[in-house]
């Protein structure tokens, strides 16, 4: 066992605690962290694989290490749309749930903008 | 067992403590501030990892202006908590999903145990093409050269998003101002950190934009610093956020695409290919599209976390 293999199975483990939080966490903000837990899984999978590829004295293979900060600006961006589209909906129904059968409790909606 | 491995151990076991914590807590607010330390920790996983570039990412990102965003979205649905905690699942659903965590789990642990010896890599081939591009950081060439595609696009997604945003807002404010949660005491130690930080904040953020043509750092790593002194002196209530209809903000945040994309298609007449330089330019080249870039991706970040248009500016 070496420290990229470690991390490997570190990794393996994060992707399915952030899976088990994405379905059961009936908070809509939840599920958002319990995606970006999936997502910073996978990095770090992707950067063990960048770590292995360590060659010519570069302390990683410099292409995988490019495509993380590439996901880790996109992932940041997707979740501040998803945060946006959420606060979106409580600003409309007063309320964040999922469950389409719930009626609205309150409404902060101003009506003419309705 | 040596040493570094005894603390790879000991990192993983805190990490994957704090993530199972993240994911059980009752309180949406606490599961937040686990899941902000859960990003420094990985921090260190990076470190440990000797990705340096990619550590600079995570600590001002995953670290940084992610905590920012969750932080203010969980503080406005507090009130939402005693509804949402009725919602709870079945004991049926929640074992099923234990149940396909572990599976999927599994998989990729027999998927990581059986990776090809010796790694495929392609350090070599950075390598050998590295004195053509002029930069020192093989990640940076890679992202501003080899793959310039890749970052251009990563840009647009930036934007797209921001425009995602933008466009939740309500009719009558459109155009208006984002506005930021604040805490206006302005003797509070948050104003007071909030103009004692900057100064030192932006000479670093600055710093490591420019030092990442030669070693690990880079333009968003930097605008990520910078984005997030702006927000603090806004969130201290020393300053405001502009309206998103004015003209020198829009200009800014389409500036930096679109002098990558020029760049890159005069590349097709002086070097005949998309996104490839000319003898002896890489380098001027690149740094003009890092230095374009820097200030969209300032600003677009930092408008990113505060979200959509609230109010009318005052007349």
């Amino acid at each position: 066992m070496n420290g990229p293999t470690l991390f490997g199975l570190c990794a393996a483990a994060l992707i399915g605690f952030g899976l088990y939080g994405l379905i059961v966490n009936p908070q809509p903000l939840r599920k958002i962290i319990g995606f970006n837990v999936i997502g910073s899984g996978v990095f770090v999978l992707f950067g063990t694989i960048a770590r292995r590829g360590a060659a010519v004295g570069m302390g990683g293979d410099p292409v995988p290490q490019a495509l993380l900060i590439t996901g880790i600006v996109v992932a940041f961006s997707a979740t501040a749309l998803a945060v946006a589209l959420l606060l979106r909906l409580y600003d409309g129904r007063g309320l964040v749930t999922l469950d389409n059968e719930a009626a609205p409790t309150e409404t902060t909606t101003d009506p003419s903008d309705a | 067992m040596t040493l570094a491995l005894a603390v790879d151990i000991g990192l993983a076991l805190l990490i994957l403590a704090i993530a199972a914590w993240t994911i059980a807590v009752r309180d949406t607010f606490a599961s937040v501030i686990g899941f902000v330390t859960y990003g420094l920790l990985l921090t260190l996983v990076w470190v440990r990892l000797a990705l340096p570039d990619v550590a600079l990412t995570e600590a001002a990102m995953g670290g940084g202006l992610t905590g920012i965003l969750l932080i203010g979205a969980a503080a406005q649905l507090r009130r939402t908590e005693a509804t949402v905690r009725t919602e709870r699942l079945g004991i049926l659903t929640r074992t099923l999903a234990a149940v396909l965590s572990v599976a999927v789990t599994l998989a990729l642990s027999i998927c990581v145990l059986n990776l090809p010896d010796p790694a495929p890599t392609l350090a070599p081939a950075a390598a050998a093409n590295l004195d053509t591009t002029g930069v020192g950081n093989p990640v940076t060439a890679v992202l501003l050269a080899y793959r310039a595609m890749d970052t251009l696009l990563e840009a647009i997604v930036v934007l797209l998003a921001l425009f995602g945003v933008w466009s939740l807002a309500h009719d009558r404010v459109w155009g208006g101002c984002p506005k930021l949660r604040t805490q206006a005491d302005s003797e509070g130690i948050l104003a007071y950190f909030a103009r004692l930080l900057p100064p030192i904040g932006i000479i670093v953020g600055i710093y490591i934009f420019w030092i990442g043509a030669d070693f690990p750092g880079g333009k968003f790593q930097g605008a990520t610093i910078l984005a997030t002194m702006w927000l603090l002196v806004i969130g201290a209530g020393l300053a405001y956020l502009p309206p998103i209809s004015r003209a020198w903000l829009r200009i800014l945040l389409v500036a930096g695409p679109l002098v990558f994309m020029v760049i890159g298609f005069v590349g097709l007449v002086t070097a005949g290919a998309v996104f490839a330089y000319p003898d002896g330019y890489a380098k001027p080249l690149i740094l003009a599209i890092e230095f374009a870039l820097m200030p969209t991706l300032v600003l677009a970040l930092a408008l990113l976390v505060a979200g959509a248009p609230q109010r009318m500016p005052p007349q």
